[in-house]
């Protein structure tokens, strides 16, 4: 039993089952099936998260987004500017307590270098209904080459619980023709 | 050396019990019982909020008693419970004294004054910063020290096991090798070290932070080391309850490992990987690269689970192989008919094999793949695979053997045995509709710990799909379930250890007797579970591509 | 190793058994394993990220 040393003194010498090494044989090939899958789909895939990333300073950062923003506005929504970067522009996107700021207006099928970064707590960037979820760290400044597919609204969830007004924190992305 | 007059010799298992270790595991059991009745009352209350029709607590309460259930369940509950299961597995199993009774209880009384201290923090309503506590969120400094101290306790905790086994070996209280239960704790033991390093690597810091003598504490750096410890405790409850697998399938059935060798070497590749996955929660991280992504959240190359794979497989495979040793022999599954679902010993942890494997592990690994994670990082996708882990698993496995710890350990019989049979399937089927309708959920995009899917107050407003808020009411009907399982276990074991009848003499476990012998290994036919395993790899096989048709449908990112 | 040998029963143990019936060996590698992969490895990737132009 289970619950006693293993009867044969030389344990490891005992021959295994047919059926269970025909098991082990089967879920490791499986594990190299679901790890070169992974590799396979940087190679060929779509939708691989970059790992580009600066430290910044959560001022300096906050410089760059306002400037941007002041440059491109085209309007305002419930106090927070809409701002029309133009295609394949970087774009700088600050999660703070609790706000997403400023909404942007893309256009569909072109690339954006997204920036994603946080002025105080950790936040998490949850765009949906697409459901792309990332996490957004204060000092660090995330970038992600990012096209949207359909025209529409989107909103930006914060996913990352950050204090009493956690589920308060929205944002929206427009996508346009 | 321990006289003779501190053992007792158990008549049910001719197991030498040194009556230290047994005062140790009862009370290590029993606050590890009383953490899951708070625990579990939280998240009921959880559970509730979310529930949108509900939703019971105003939002400060409930980020504070989410905080208090990720603590007092995932921790305290789980903890306190492994280290009597260490206890079980080194003192009782082999025959010998507990090493250093007083550290053990030193550890003891670290760990609960160290979870009371965590739990008064959270309470007075400072600390709601999750269980994760990110930085730079601040908690009281008392919230760190709690759990530094409840750490340094299960060190200790896990250095008795270590000693335990180094005594056992000196005095020679058992021949050859460890018994495969008592390995299984090893693993458990050595993952224990790991999780506890890492937790002191980042808790000490932020303690010293949070009383102003350290200035500034990185994020990123604080998430991965925080999660070699938060992940890597999960991955001890893996190695125990499947140890515990092991252990209740000898104890009832009187089954034996189909073979030493592979079992060993599945917990092996525990030892070596699994600790790894802990970087599943770091996939949706910025500056990590890929390659430490990837090599690292497929535990080098899926080995971890394959060990996982070889245990789903061997457990069931030597229940069937003693139930036809038995003589049920009949077509595909007459053993497993005919195997003792009315004792809840028996059916808790076949659930918890059966959920943890379909239910937790597949959803783990696919929720752990690279690129599939951006479609549910933060989402209750997370949750609803850990409750599938960490409650339909280990949970379900504990609360089986404690169906046996009572008759063999407190010695009294269990009362009220009808609501005891009930019990697992009660909790098990509430653990599946939780863990199934969080992941549906989170694939339709719903954060984790938020308190208003419908957003009432945002100046932005958002309309998740109704599915998503119909998949919250089935959750919270099922947390109502689970909930009454749970309340029942509580009921059950606290009314047996204080008023069950006192057990004197031998106990009849496994209906029958042990089972000494399959026969050889080329004789050994386990026909059942080669098919039962063959249904698993095909569930798991277009569960994982159905996740990559999925993803190729998302919007393009590099 | 761990058990007398019997009459007839005195084969070398294989090394892989002997692995297994070392707990603290295991330890050490259980330790070392995680901690240069998981651990060091992201520590070294985390301190690697440049700052921001």
């Amino acid at each position: 039993m289970a619950i006693q040393p293993p009867e044969s003194r030389l344990w490891w010498k005992e021959p295994v089952a047919k059926v269970e090494l025909i098991w082990v044989i089967v879920a490791f090939l499986w594990g190299l099936v679901m790890f070169f899958m992974m590799i396979y789909w940087h190679a060929a895939g779509k939708q691989n998260i970059s790992s580009e990333a600066y430290r910044v300073d959560p001022a300096s950062y906050q410089k760059k987004a306002e400037e941007l923003a002041e440059k491109y506005k085209t309007g305002e929504r419930a106090g927070i500017p809409i701002v029309k970067p133009p295609a394949g522009s970087d774009i700088y996107l600050i999660a703070r307590l609790w706000q997403w700021w400023p909404i942007f207006e893309l256009e569909k099928g072109k690339a954006y270098r997204l920036h994603i970064s946080s002025l105080d707590w950790q936040h998490g960037f949850s765009l949906q209904p697409v459901n792309i979820n990332l996490q957004v760290h204060p000092g660090y400044d995330f970038v992600q080459t990012i096209t949207p597919k359909d025209k529409g609204e989107y909103t930006i969830v914060c996913n990352e619980y950050c204090g009493i007004g956690h589920h308060q924190m929205t944002g929206k992305i427009m996508v346009v023709d | 050396m321990a006289t003779v007059s501190e053992f007792r010799i158990c008549p049910t298992t001719g197991l030498k019990v040194h009556s230290a270790a047994e005062k140790l595991i009862k009370a290590n059991a029993v606050v590890a019982v009383v953490f899951l009745a708070i625990g579990g009352l939280f998240g009921l209350m959880v559970a509730l909020t979310r529930w949108q029709a509900v939703h019971l607590l105003p939002a400060d309460w409930f980020y504070l008693a989410l905080t208090a259930h990720g603590f007092d369940v995932l921790l305290a509950w789980i903890i306190f419970f492994e280290i009597a299961v260490l206890y079980f597995a080194s003192a009782i199993l082999l025959n010998c004294r507990l090493a250093a009774p007083k550290v053990a209880w030193a550890a003891f009384w670290l760990m609960l004054i160290g979870a009371l201290v965590a739990n008064v923090a959270v309470l007075q309503g400072g600390s709601s910063v999750m269980f994760t506590s990110y930085v730079p969120m601040k908690a009281a400094p008392h919230f760190y020290l709690g759990l530094i101290l409840f750490a340094v306790g299960a060190l200790l905790g896990v250095a008795v096991f270590f000693g335990t086994l180094v005594i056992a070996k000196e005095e020679k209280t058992y021949e050859g090798s460890l018994p495969l239960v008592t390995f299984g704790a090893v693993t458990a033991a050595i993952i224990a070290v790991y999780t506890i390093a890492s937790g002191a690597i980042i808790l000490i810091p932020t303690f010293l932070w949070s009383i102003g003598l350290v200035s500034h504490i990185d994020t990123l750096m604080y998430k991965l080391v925080w999660w070699g410890m938060g992940h890597s405790s999960q991955q001890i409850n893996v190695s125990a309850h499947v140890a515990v697998w092991y252990a209740i399938a000898a104890l009832v059935l009187g089954a034996k490992p189909i073979s030493e060798k592979v079992s060993r070497l599945a917990f092996l590749f525990y030892i070596l990987f699994l600790q790894l996955a802990s970087a599943h929660h770091l996939l949706a991280e910025p500056g990590l690269s890929a390659e430490w992504k990837v090599f690292n959240t497929s535990y080098a190359m899926y080995l971890a689970v394959l060990g996982s794979m070889i245990h789903g497989m061997t457990v069931p495979g030597s229940i069937e192989a003693a139930q036809r040793a038995r003589g049920f022999n009949n077509g595909l599954f007459q053993w497993l008919r005919k195997a003792p679902w009315g004792n809840p010993a028996f059916s808790g942890m076949f659930l918890s094999l059966v959920m943890f494997g379909f239910i937790g592990g597949i959803s783990g690994v696919v929720l752990g793949t690279e690129q599939i994670n951006v479609m549910m990082h933060n989402t209750l996708y997370v949750p609803g695979h850990f409750h599938g882990t960490v409650v339909a698993g280990t949970t379900l496995a504990f609360m089986a053997i404690t169906y046996l710890l009572v008759p063999l350990i407190f010695r009294r019989e269990v009362m009220f045995p009808k609501l005891a049979k009930i019990q697992p399937y009660l909790f098990g089927l509430g653990v599946l509709g939780i863990s199934v309708f969080m992941m549906g959920a989170g694939t339709l995009g719903v954060a984790r710990r938020h308190w208003d899917m419908n957003f009432a107050d945002a100046a932005l407003t958002f309309d998740y799909p109704p599915a998503a808020f119909l998949m919250m009411a089935l959750n919270g009907l099922s947390a109502v379930m689970a909930a009454t399982g749970g309340l029942i276990f509580i009921v059950v074991v606290v009314g047996s250890v204080l008023f069950g009848k006192k057990v004197e003499g031998k106990i009849d476990l496994t209906g029958g007797a042990a089972v000494a012998k399959y026969g050889s290994a080329g004789t050994l036919k386990i026909p059942g579970t080669a098919v039962l395993v063959a249904v698993f790899f095909t569930c798991f096989v277009l569960y994982y591509f159905v996740n990559w048709k999925y993803l190729s449908e998302l919007w393009p990112l590099r | 190793m761990a058990s007398p040998n019997k009459p007839g029963d005195d084969e070398r143990v294989p090394f892989m058994q002997r692995l297994l019936d070392n707990p603290f060996l295991l330890l050490f590698l259980g330790v070392a394993s995680p901690a240069v992969l998981y651990t060091i490895w992201g520590i070294m990737e985390i301190i690697q990220i440049p700052i921001a132009k």
